[in-house]
């Protein structure tokens, strides 16, 4: 098929480039910029009126011309080949490969952008997903078909506990079809690298389709990464029946490309320069994750981001918790303890735990001891901080079991080894154990008959 | 009819030219797969619109119609447990239809056009009606009896009226107007922009009972009130907007998921079934109505989707129903509101929003109130519209544009704190900075139908957390030990009432709902037991005795009592007494004893 080609290019003016005359070009078409010296980059369209076309250029636009760069309109949006040999590849942000292998057969075209789930479609996410992780399985459990952020900063190990729930994860069910689709922007060759050496080294790489955009990569380009690494991973969920853990990091690396393109269109800014569109744009990449009814896949997503300055309020994090069900929070003051995971559990949440834990799921009183445990954690914390002013001596008996709970918490429950696998049971089994601490009566969350089967048995051996 | 061609296409912002003739706000088609839009500014024979659906694939000349009609909703039977998509257009169909990804350009009707309901006349031939006034009944849910009203400014004698069988568009009954006859069917269509008429407007009155127990005895909203929720994420506005859609005891919810989670859609889709209504026994599906436009879907419809909403919630109202609207984020919609003005090029006011962005949420919340209901004077009946909505502020910063344009209109105000959800205190209610200016008003109404102690019992509860507050600062300065029993025993009752009472777990099956008789009965104890403490302490009994009295650990559980076992209430409050009456004489004993050796 031939495509009209356009010597008209007008303006070329950071990632964008203005192209003139067009005709009959679709908006969110896919395009591409012929150099004078033969390479070709590929765009898309971002706004179109009778006589201009902007177009966003992936690859950069070093290198274009105004008078002799050709650029053609392909009729379709960008597209994604899938086929289930996907799984055990290496692409680049735009989805070709990289890993020297010849590219595949696809078995269908997608269009990255997707569709939104309806609603009514949806199934509700309530399979609890082993970790292995006691300040995740017990105090912030993951649930199949939910979207968890891991909330990190610079020079934090986020990237080492992403890949230790991949990890995981990836074992518990066997027989289950099981894959990770892992999406890079921006990131750095050694992160990167890390990742795909312990893929390698657990076997796991043989259920991974690995997308990445390195950090000198073009920036426009990271922002189909993600969506591609969705389009993949809802092809090997809803189509191929898989329990897909999909892995975006970093997430405010994106939304930086997002702003350097919104910043060159001269859009009015948002917050801290960030388009005003930036909670619709994140949406309909969180918003893939999910669940849909009598399909047996599944789609979790666990976008990670490095809060600028260890900002919460930041607008990427922000966003980011305003759509997703929960976040898990990284902490400087654990790690600089040597504690690892380094997992803040009171500001971490999880929303779709009730429906995931409890009898049949985990067990029964899991659901109390979980909020007991934070009720105690918080106030120990409270304590911690009065102590520091009044000193410990003059805190009440009670405070400072507290103050020794919180220690003991942090030390036996929060920190565990990096290829340590904690049994549900086990984590649960540590958590009563802390509380045994405590007389009977301070336990208020605790349902009694849980206090009589659990607290007499568990915590006091 | 109008037709113009494209000559734009900016995200969901479309200018089509040739397009003079059409009015604002009219209904378009745009291009091949006719996405339905909305016209929001006309220039010269330009016509700038915001399209309801993706844009994607759209070309500059293709055309754009006009339907000549503004954005309006269908109204009539079939609306009671349905989910519909921010234009009204019903999911489930959808699903059906096309599966379970939503498509664009897709052409469903919003009701179902071909169900048969049995239409039963209340009105008579030869009667002269007015607008509002009630021709017949339709079952419409088991609970729901859907009422049929003489459209809006229309009056005359009724010439026919049949009972039977219909369809939703089929001729049910025939007016003569001064000149013409007209046919009524159970249709009705309302423009969504444009408030319902009412007869006129009253003070609200009652309550909303909610069963969430920081909410009906510290800070009711009225029935016909308007409340909103800010807070930063995580911190339960979502959890509460579900409580009181459960638990409120509305006749109607009209539930608007406005830019938020899929999944949460889906837990009310699935959960509501389940749950029973406290007031009727009945699934609470017999009495909601869903709209739903999550976040990724088109943003333009985000912003009509509160319309939406609230168009069907007043249609209930003017039944004479008493309808609650929950509306989980107005954020998103206001969100929606600044990407379509930034695609206009309009100036922006504070943080990029739009400068009429405080008129479009006063406008809004002004559409709740007690209301007598169009209608003939002598058929007059009351109703009322309560507006619940969500703000995410960004940040949980309050002084967010959005935050403050509805803190100037809305009464009650439920301040969540990132803090409280931290220690899982939920409801994340903060009790010192949240209020309502309803308290006053609904004095009266607790007064005469708990207890004519509720509003002193509330408020000396009220003034022990505010004690409380000042406390903590000064034993953060000086050490607990150093305070005096008698502030010892302010911050242990202080405490009491935070975990005891305001603390609520919405998934436990009993304390998820407390009755307001069962929130007095709780408060009441608490607070006797802090009058009795006191006396012991004025009788120098020994702080560590007074603290652990036995039974202060049943009313900790108290909340775990089910509604129907209220007698177990009274068994504590004697417990109290004699705890108390049991140390006392002790003491008077001992000092008898020491008075005989002296």
């Amino acid at each position: 098929m031939s495509f009209k080609e356009y010597l008209t290019i007008s303006e070329v003016n950071g990632p964008l480039v203005f192209v003139k005359q067009t005709e009959g070009v679709g908006y969110d078409e896919l395009c591409e910029i012929e150099l004078p010296s033969g390479e070709i980059r590929r765009g898309r369209v971002l706004e179109i009126s009778k006589d201009i076309c902007l177009v966003q250029v992936f690859e950069g636009t070093r290198g274009i011309d105004v008078p002799k760069s050709k650029v053609r309109f392909l009729g379709k949006s960008i597209e994604l080949g899938v086929s289930p040999d996907i799984l055990g590849r290496v692409f680049d942000g735009l989805g070709r490969p990289k890993d020297g292998a010849p590219a595949i057969i696809p078995e269908k075209t997608l269009d990255i952008n997707g569709k939104p789930i309806n609603p009514y479609a949806r199934a509700y996410p309530s399979e609890f997903i082993e970790t292995g992780i006691s300040s995740i399985d017990g105090m912030n459990p993951i649930i199949r078909g939910q979207k968890l952020p891991i909330f990190s900063a610079t020079g934090l190990p986020h990237s080492r506990i992403a890949s230790q729930i991949a990890r995981q994860a990836a074992i518990l069910d066997k027989q289950e079809k099981f894959a990770v689709v892992f999406g890079a922007m921006g990131i750095t060759f050694e992160e990167a690298h890390f990742f795909i050496a312990d893929f390698k080294q657990t076997g796991a790489i043989e259920r991974c389709a690995l997308f990445i955009n390195l950090a000198d990569d073009p920036a426009i380009e990271r922002l189909a990464t993600p969506r591609i690494a969705l389009t993949c991973a809802e092809y090997l969920a809803f189509e191929k029946d898989m329990h897909v853990l999909v892995i975006l990091s970093d997430m405010t690396i994106y939304c930086e490309a997002l702003r350097e393109v919104s910043a060159a269109r001269k859009e009015i800014p948002g917050r801290r320069g960030y388009p005003g569109y930036l909670y619709t744009d994140l949406a309909t990449i969180y918003e893939r994750a999910g669940k849909i009814q009598n399909k047996p896949g599944s789609i979790t997503l666990m976008p990670v981001l490095t809060m600028p300055e260890d900002d919460k309020t930041h607008p990427v994090p922000d966003l980011t918790g305003y759509i997703t069900e929960g976040q898990i929070i990284t902490s400087r003051d654990l790690h600089r303890k040597g504690i690892y995971p380094p997992i803040d559990v009171l500001p971490s949440l999880s929303r779709l735990k009730d429906k995931g834990i409890g009898k049949d799921k985990t067990r029964k009183d899991h659901s109390d001891l979980l909020n007991q445990l934070f009720a105690c954690y918080a106030r120990g914390k409270e304590v911690k901080e009065l102590a520091v002013i009044l000193g410990e001596a003059s805190l009440s008996e009670m405070d400072k079991l507290y103050l020794k709970f919180q220690n003991e918490f942090e030390d036996k429950f929060v920190k565990q080894t990096e290829y340590e696998r904690r049994s549900i049971q086990t984590t649960l089994d540590i958590g009563w154990r802390l509380l045994g601490a405590f007389p009977k009566t301070e336990l208020k969350r605790i349902r009694q008959e849980y206090l009589e089967e659990y607290y007499d048995n568990v915590s006091k051996t | 009819m109008t037709e113009g061609k494209i000559i734009k296409i900016s995200g969901p912002l479309v200018v089509a030219e040739n397009m003079s003739g059409a009015k604002m706000y009219d209904l378009v088609r745009v291009g091949r797969e006719s996405l339905i839009g909305e016209i929001v500014i006309l220039k010269n024979d330009k016509a700038f619109i915001q399209v309801y659906e993706e844009t994607a694939g759209l070309m500059c000349t293709q055309k754009v119609v006009s339907t000549e009609e503004a954005l309006s909703v269908d109204l009539a039977p079939g609306l009671i447990g349905s989910i519909f998509d921010g234009i009204q257009r019903p999911l489930d169909v959808i699903r059906s239809k096309e599966g379970d990804f939503i498509s664009r350009g897709i052409n469903v009707s919003s009701l179902d056009k071909d169900k048969l309901w049995h239409f039963r006349p209340v009105a008579k031939a030869k009667e002269n009606v007015e607008p509002g006034d009630i021709l017949g009944e339709v079952k419409e849910s088991k609970i729901i009896m859907h009422k049929i009203m003489v459209p809006p400014g229309m009056s005359g004698q009724i010439e026919e009226i049949k009972e039977g069988e219909f369809k939703i568009s089929d001729t049910i009954c025939k007016i003569k107007t001064k000149n013409k006859t007209v046919s009524i069917s159970m249709l009705q269509r309302w423009p969504v922009r444009i408030p319902r008429p009412v007869l006129q407007k009253l003070e609200p009155a009652a309550p909303l009972i909610t069963g969430q127990r920081v909410v009906d005895t510290f800070f009711p909203v009225a029935k016909g009130g308007t409340a909103c929720i800010p807070g930063p994420f995580g911190s339960g506005k979502t959890v509460m907007q579900h409580q009181l859609a459960k638990w409120s005891d509305a006749d109607i919810i009209v539930y608007i998921g406005c830019g938020e989670r899929g999944n949460e859609m889906t837990d009310v889709l699935l959960e509501f079934p389940q749950l029973k209504d406290p007031k009727t026994g009945e699934s609470l599906m017999e009495r909601t109505v869903l709209v739903a436009n999550t976040s990724n879907m088109p943003v333009a419809a985000r912003e009509a989707s509160i319309y939406t909403g609230i168009t069907i919630a007043e249609y209930y109202r003017d039944m004479g129903y008493d309808v609650a609207i929950m509306a989980d984020s107005t954020s998103r919609w206001a969100e929606a509101l600044r990407e379509m003005s930034g695609r206009l090029e309009e100036m922006p006011g504070e943080e990029g929003y739009p400068a009429y962005l405080g008129y479009r949420i006063a406008e809004f919340y002004e559409r709740a109130g007690r209301v007598i209901c169009m209608a003939s004077k002598e058929k007059s009946r009351q109703a009322s519209l309560t507006i619940v909505g969500a703000v995410s502020p960004p940040g949980g910063d309050l002084s967010d544009p959005v935050v403050q344009a509805t803190l100037r209109v809305v009464k009650v105000f439920w301040s969540l704190e990132d803090r409280l959800a931290h220690s899982r205190h939920f409801p994340a209610i903060h009790w010192l900075t949240s209020y309502s200016l309803y308290s006053e008003i609904l004095e009266e109404f607790f007064n005469t139908n708990i207890s004519t102690d509720f509003s002193k019992i509330k408020k000396d509860a009220m003034r022990l957390l505010q004690e409380e507050a000042e406390l903590i600062e000064i034993a953060r300065l000086v050490g607990v030990e150093s305070l005096s029993d008698k502030d010892r025993l302010v911050l242990e009752t202080a405490k009491s009432i935070r975990e005891d009472f305001l603390h609520q777990n919405a998934t436990h099956e009993i304390d998820t709902y407390t009755s307001l008789a069962k929130q007095y009965k709780m408060l009441k104890n608490i607070m006797s037991l802090h009058e009795g403490q006191q006396l012991l302490s004025e009788e120098k009994v020994a702080l560590k005795n007074i603290l652990e009295l036995p039974v202060t650990d049943k009313i900790t559980r108290s909340r775990y009592i089910a509604e129907n076992q209220m007698q177990k209430f009274e068994e504590i409050a004697k417990q109290i007494k004699d705890d108390i009456e049991k140390f006392a004489s002790f003491e008077k004993i001992k000092k008898k004893g020491k008075q005989r050796e002296l």
